[in-house]
């Protein structure tokens, strides 16, 4: 307000006299700020600013990226095979990598560590030789491996010292590097929870499509079929399930086998996500000037439902992967799921069992921080999916 | 109120039916049974005195006949070969592992199931409720950033993993048991209240691990009602009336966010009844979980099959209790007609 307005002179409103305020004015001015920045921007341009300001989401995205990428890789990073033995360090605990000897920069090394076994306490023990560096090799040949299974290889990118060991997070029961199994049966537990929520998706998207197309009693079938499934506790049907995959099948097959029956169980939920978007989508004003300007029923679903469903559905996939990366975790652990010479997360964490592995060898428990990472990670990249793929409703 | 219990009853009879069926199909899927497979390993090693045993056990439980069969008679609506003895007529069948039938199997593993689980919900409730409700009207405060932190704990960390660590620190630093649901000096005595404390002291981590990630989610749930709803305007009118703030908070907002933390216990149940199986194995507690993976290695059928309908109704039943506490308090949900799914 300009200060050049007077002074009320009555006491009641309407005693005032009619005042306008002499500034120029236009009716832009009063329309409300527009609720986006760029009204012009694409939806796929929105949704990826609005991914980038979810700051975890983002994170646990790189993090999860550089995990998958890598996993082609991980023989060629690691120093060890997954079931290379050092029966020299059994039950090792992790080893340090030094960069000074006695004050003097000698690049990467690791001192030589020679166990006894305690039989008082019945257990390893180590000292290390501080006196004797052993500097570590680069790009040097190690266990020989089959590179993305195909070409025999033996490149590494670190090996052990000639007469030392290199074993950064210690060695289990048979003296196999755990560091490396941890990166190698990363290659099962991360695919797993793909391969069984691609199962699950495809029966979802169908059974529930089919459910929200026909409608019916085929609706009313799948609805049922979907409750009960939702309702039944899923690990002891998950362990019914893999206690019928005969043991004598390939690590291959079994691997194949645990992420069906992981994903079998797993599609009530999405299937009843996507019949009732479905439903609600159908109502929608959207489609119906559509089906008015004559759009075939086929282009209606291409063009405007399954862009408008299927981000959804993304971030719901997102959020079950967890779901079976720690139902394969808890299924090898019960020893119905992977099972030797099959390397995962869980099957490692087999081994830890007990509770001396928890007292006295701690590092055999060390799968247990990737699955959290990587189940937390899926967790938050959900999410920031989940909000980021709505890019029209405000915060 | 009767009528909707009697509806939400006769609901659960075709999803039992459902059940059993999903559940024998399952149990039968591995290519023979316990019995073919003795006496494959009998004719293997060449011992034939066991042979007619078996033989003659294999015609006894009809295990013989064709599959819809067998399940009709395992249900007990068809005659096996001693009459109807089915699961409706409380025979639960034999235990081809343990020789012995399976009610004397699972016997007192099946009230401890149920403790331990009752445990568990009893622990969700108490502990969600007070966290969610503090996390949303102290948003944002530490109260609502540990609320959160131990909630993706509960939501990442594998419990059976937990549940050792949980168990060996809770040893070392509190001096709780290991292992067991019951100290081994009351093992065959009768209840007393000596023994009751002892297994509520055993209780402690068994509850605490089986119930963290469903705490979790119920606390996230809890927080993101209450906090919708302290948004509204009702409680911005109270505000400027003068309404005193615990009264405020609690005749309106939390009565709303109340109702999906009630109807939430049913989708929780099954993730806890399962992770309750897992626990059980891990901490060797005496529920049915270690015999349900005992059985199902041995592929001794009646007995999984047994334990696995258990389980199923226990969710069930859960639910039920859960829909008819939902009722009581909301008489939207008595008064439609339809149920609520």
């Amino acid at each position: 307000m300009s200060e050049t307005r007077p002074k009320p002179q009555g006491q009641r409103p309407q005693d005032w006299p009619h005042y306008v305020d002499p500034e120029p004015w236009s009716p832009d001015d009063d329309a409300l700020p527009a609720s986006r920045l760029d009204p012009g921007a694409s939806a796929a341009r929105l949704m990826l600013t609005r991914f980038l300001r979810h700051r975890l989401a983002v994170l646990a995205a790189l993090f999860l990226g550089f995990s998958y990428l890598s996993l082609p890789f991980v023989n060629f990073l690691v120093p060890h095979g997954a079931n290379e033995r050092d029966v020299e360090h059994l039950y090792a605990p992790p080893q340090a990598i030094h960069l000074f000897h006695e004050g003097r920069f000698l690049g990467p090394f690791v001192y030589p560590t020679t166990g006894r076994a305690d039989l008082r306490e019945y257990r390893w023990r180590y000292e290390s030789d501080t006196t004797r560096p052993l500097p570590l090799r680069f790009l040097c040949p190690g266990e020989p491996y089959r590179f993305l299974g195909l070409v025999e290889a033996r490149l590494r990118l670190v090996c052990p010292p000639p007469g030392g060991s290199l074993h950064l997070l210690g060695t289990d029961r048979l003296g196999r590097d755990v560091l490396s199994r941890l990166a190698i049966g990363a290659q099962l537990s991360l695919t797993v929870g793909l391969l069984g929520i691609a199962v699950s998706f495809t029966i979802g998207v169908t059974l529930g499509g089919l459910a929200g197309y026909l409608g019916g009693w085929v609706d009313a079938g799948v609805q049922r079929l979907s409750e009960i499934l939702k309702s039944l506790p899923e690990l002891p049907l998950w362990l019914a399930l893999s206690a019928a995959v005969p043991a004598h099948w390939s690590p291959v097959t079994v691997f194949l086998c645990i992420s069906v029956i992981l994903g079998l169980l797993d599609w009530p939920s999405l299937a009843r996500a996507v019949r009732s978007r479905f439903l609600a989508l159908r109502e929608e004003d959207f489609i119906m000037a559509a089906e008015l300007m004559g759009a075939s029923p086929a282009r209606i679903i291409r063009r405007h439902l399954l862009p408008n469903f299927a981000s959804h559905l993304l971030a719901s996939a997102t959020l079950s992967i967890p779901a079976m990366i720690l139902g394969e975790t808890a299924l090898s652990f019960l020893g119905l799921g992977l099972r030797p010479p099959a390397t995962s997360w869980g099957v490692m964490l087999n081994d830890a069992q007990n509770l001396m592995a928890v007292e006295t060898y701690p590092w055999i428990s060390a799968p247990m921080i990737p699955v959290i990472l990587v189940v937390l990670s899926f967790n938050f990249l959900g999410d920031g999916l989940r909000d980021a793929l709505d890019p029209y409703h405000d915060q | 109120m009767l009528r909707f219990i009697l509806r939400r009853l006769l609901i659960m009879i075709p999803t039992l039916i459902v059940v059993s069926m999903l559940i024998f199909v399952v149990i039968n899927l591995p290519p023979g049974d316990f019995l073919s497979n003795q006496i494959a390993e009998l004719r293997a090693t060449g011992q034939e005195a066991g042979l007619a045993k078996a033989e003659f056990l294999r015609h006894e439980y009809a295990l013989d006949r064709p599959l819809a069969e067998q399940y009709l008679i395992w249900i007990g609506v068809w005659p096996g070969p001693s009459g109807f003895n089915g699961l409706l007529q409380g025979d639960l069948g034999w235990s081809f592992e343990f020789g012995k039938p399976v009610a004397e199997v699972v016997g007192e593993t099946l009230w401890f199931t149920v403790i331990l689980n009752f445990a568990a919900v009893l622990f969700v409730y108490l502990v969600s409720f007070p966290l969610g409700a503090l996390a949303a009207i102290r948003a944002n405060s530490w109260v609502d950033y540990l609320a959160a932190a131990v909630g993706y704990i509960g939501l990442a960390t594998p419990n059976f993993l937990l549940a050792l660590i949980l168990l060996y620190y809770g040893q070392k630093w509190l001096g709780l048991p290991i292992g067991g649901l019951v100290d081994p000096r009351y093992e065959n005595e009768p209840m007393s209240l000596a023994k009751l404390g002892s297994i509520l002291h055993h209780l402690i981590i068994p509850t605490i691990v089986i119930g963290l990630s469903g705490t979790a989610a119920m606390v996230r749930r809890l927080r993101a009602n209450l906090l919708d709803e302290l948004g509204k305007p009702y409680v911005v009118t109270a505000k400027a009336k003068g309404v005193p703030p615990v009264r405020r908070l609690t005749r309106y907002p939390l009565r709303m966010a109340l109702n999906p933390f009630v109807s939430d216990i049913g989708s929780l149940l099954p993730s806890m009844v399962s992770g309750s199986v897992l626990i059980s194995v891990v901490l060797s507690l005496p529920t049915i979980g270690p015999a349900l993976l005992e059985a199902l290695r041995a592929q001794d059928q009646f007995l999984a099959g047994f334990i696995l309908m258990f389980i199923s109704l226990l969710v069930l039943v859960g639910m039920l209790i859960s829909d008819i506490l939902l009722a009581l308090l909301d008489p939207r949900i008595r008064l439609t007609k339809r149920s609520r799914s």
